[in-house]
């Protein structure tokens, strides 16, 4: 049985030509980068390189504002606590929404429980969207920072990071912004966004796992998140992982140069896939916004049937994808994203969600398309819920 | 994360649907949390001679409607209110303990069947009350 993968949104193979370039980082060109000798200076060089790819791709002015990490999750705990310890003398305030990632909601909880921070969680409306009005009239005198993400990785909805940017500068409040599900995917310019501090995580474009960026704009104050030695400019110690960086490095370029096609194929599929969807499943609805969405999300409530049960019978037939169900979120409850955007919790635990990725094809969308009607019948067929 | 035997059912439930003269219906769970399972029984002469079921639901709570489908039918009413949701489980090989708590309510969808036939009120609050959880919602 062929497999189809349709769960980029977790995480992407690492490309073949990404793989490559790595290659030679962990055997012959395995120097410390911070060592005197050749060895380190070609690592060395490697990372400048890597680091100039990843502030061209989202048009950061100086590659100094670049900081590896270990993932998206590092960059979000980075920029949220670093900005808390340097400006918390200045204010205890701190804007968030109800739908970002774990990576920040638990951050900012903590800082919450742990450290004294007040926070707002704005709401967001049926689509998933913020209200730039609403972060503007959440500003207070002590607000130090706003952190928004700029994609939602449930529901694939694009915030209005431009409008909540210009309302930050205005105010003088340090904006941060989760990019995680965005770099990689649509175009991301950090001055045109407004932003102080952007995260990036490579295995969502097919770089590997475990690697990262934060972009942090000269002159921002941010504490230091791991001490030890000196590396990236003093800003995070520990040996740099240059084999993921210069992974990257390469998966950037690639995202750079393909950005319009990729994107061009990706919106294609999807929205056959969503009207394919529509058409051939009734009681469905479309989660998260119709246009200003990802190009490879799809996420449907399933009405009458749970989300666990449609993930086993797709996985059976080998069929990978993710739901926000309380069974596949580790915790009771569904999707918190499902249920900020007013969806009740049964509907919450019937969402599907699609995800597509560079090496999707049209066979995918149609085998999707083949089998997904029949899951529907069969659990719906079983459901005390559905009449049919 | 799921034994064979839980495999097993999801993909091949027994006993699904509905018995149109059944003479015990019993609801448990509610949508908000993520289950429902309705038993229907039918009793001739003390015995539990048909059970059929529906559930909306994980792997788990299709897994464990089925299988308790089976351990039921053939049973007097006595044996039958004697199953436990646990007995269900080890029928199977066993749940991932997340699920032992959550989808694991075969037993009593079939006790309130039974209790129905018996003409037995059941508390109904059952209907809302099994996971009190902390809704930490944000
Ligand atoms: C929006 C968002 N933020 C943060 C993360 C965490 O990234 P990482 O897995 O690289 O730590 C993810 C990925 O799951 C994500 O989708």
């Amino acid at each position: 049985m062929k497999r189809v993968y349709m769960d980029n949104g977790a995480t992407t193979p690492t490309a073949p030509e990404v793989l490559e370039v790595m290659k030679p980082y962990f055997t012959d060109v395995f120097g410390n980068a911070s060592s005197f000798h050749s060895f380190g200076r070609e690592a060395r060089n490697a990372i400048t390189e890597a680091r100039d790819s990843v502030a061209k791709l989202i048009g950061a002015d100086d590659s100094r504002e670049i900081v590896f990490t270990s993932g998206g999750t590092e960059a979000d705990n980075y920029a949220i606590k670093g900005v808390a310890e340097a400006l918390e003398k200045k204010g205890k305030h701190i804007i968030t929404s109800s739908i970002e990632h774990h990576a920040v909601l638990h951050t900012c909880q903590y800082l919450e429980k742990k450290k004294g921070f007040e926070v707002t969680y704005l709401p967001v409306d049926e689509d998933g969207m913020v209200n730039p009005a609403d972060v503007k009239d959440a500003i207070k005198e002590d607000t130090i920072l706003i952190t928004i993400m700029m994609a939602n990785n449930e529901v694939g909805t694009i915030q209005p990071i431009v409008k909540i940017g210009e309302i930050a500068k205005e105010a003088g409040v340090t904006f941060h912004t989760d990019a995680v599900q965005a770099v990689g995917s649509i175009p991301v310019d950090v001055n045109q966004l407004n932003v102080d501090l952007l995260s990036l995580s490579g295995h969502k474009f097919n770089a590997p796992k475990g690697i990262g960026a934060l972009y942090i704009r000269k002159g921002t104050k941010v504490a230091k998140y791991l001490h030890g030695g000196a590396q990236e400019r003093n800003r995070r110690a520990t040996t740099e992982n240059v084999p993921g960086i210069v992974g990257l490095g390469k998966a950037c370029e690639i995202a750079l140069n393909a950005m319009d096609e990729k994107s061009a194929k990706l919106i294609a599929l999807r929205d056959r896939l969503i009207s394919g969807i529509e058409e051939q499943v009734d009681y469905v609805k479309l989660n998260g916004h119709r246009t200003e969405r990802l190009p490879g999300n799809v996420n449907f409530s399933i009405r009458y049937i749970e989300g666990e049960s449609i993930l086993m019978k797709l996985d059976l037939e080998g069929i990978a994808a993710s739901s926000g169900s309380a069974c596949t979120s580790g915790s009771l409850d569904p999707s918190h994203v499902l249920l900020a955007m007013g969806l009740t919790h049964e509907v919450a635990h019937g969402s599907l969600r699609l995800t597509l990725g560079n090496y999707n094809t049209e066979e995918d969308v149609d085998r999707i398309l083949d089998v997904l009607p029949k899951v529907v019948t069969d659990l719906r067929a079983m459901s005390p819920i559905y009449n049919g | 994360m799921y034994s064979d035997k839980v495999m097993e059912h999801f993909q091949n439930p027994r006993n699904v649907g509905e018995i149109p003269d059944a003479n015990g219906v019993g609801t448990v769970g509610n949508a908000k949390c993520g289950d429902i399972m309705k038993m229907f029984i039918k009793v001739e002469d003390n015995i539990i001679t048909d059970v059929k079921f529906k559930t909306f639901g994980c792997g788990a709570a299709i897994a464990t409607s089925s299988m308790a489908t089976e351990l039921a039918v053939g049973k007097t009413v006595e044996e039958a209110l004697e199953l436990t949701n646990k007995a269900v489980a080890e029928a199977l090989d066993g749940l991932p303990p997340a699920k032992m708590h959550c989808s694991n309510l075969a037993a009593d969808a079939l006790k309130k069947a039974i209790n129905n036939y018996l003409g037995i009120e059941t508390d109904d609050s059952d209907e809302v009350h099994h996971h009190h959880h902390e809704h930490d919602e944000f």
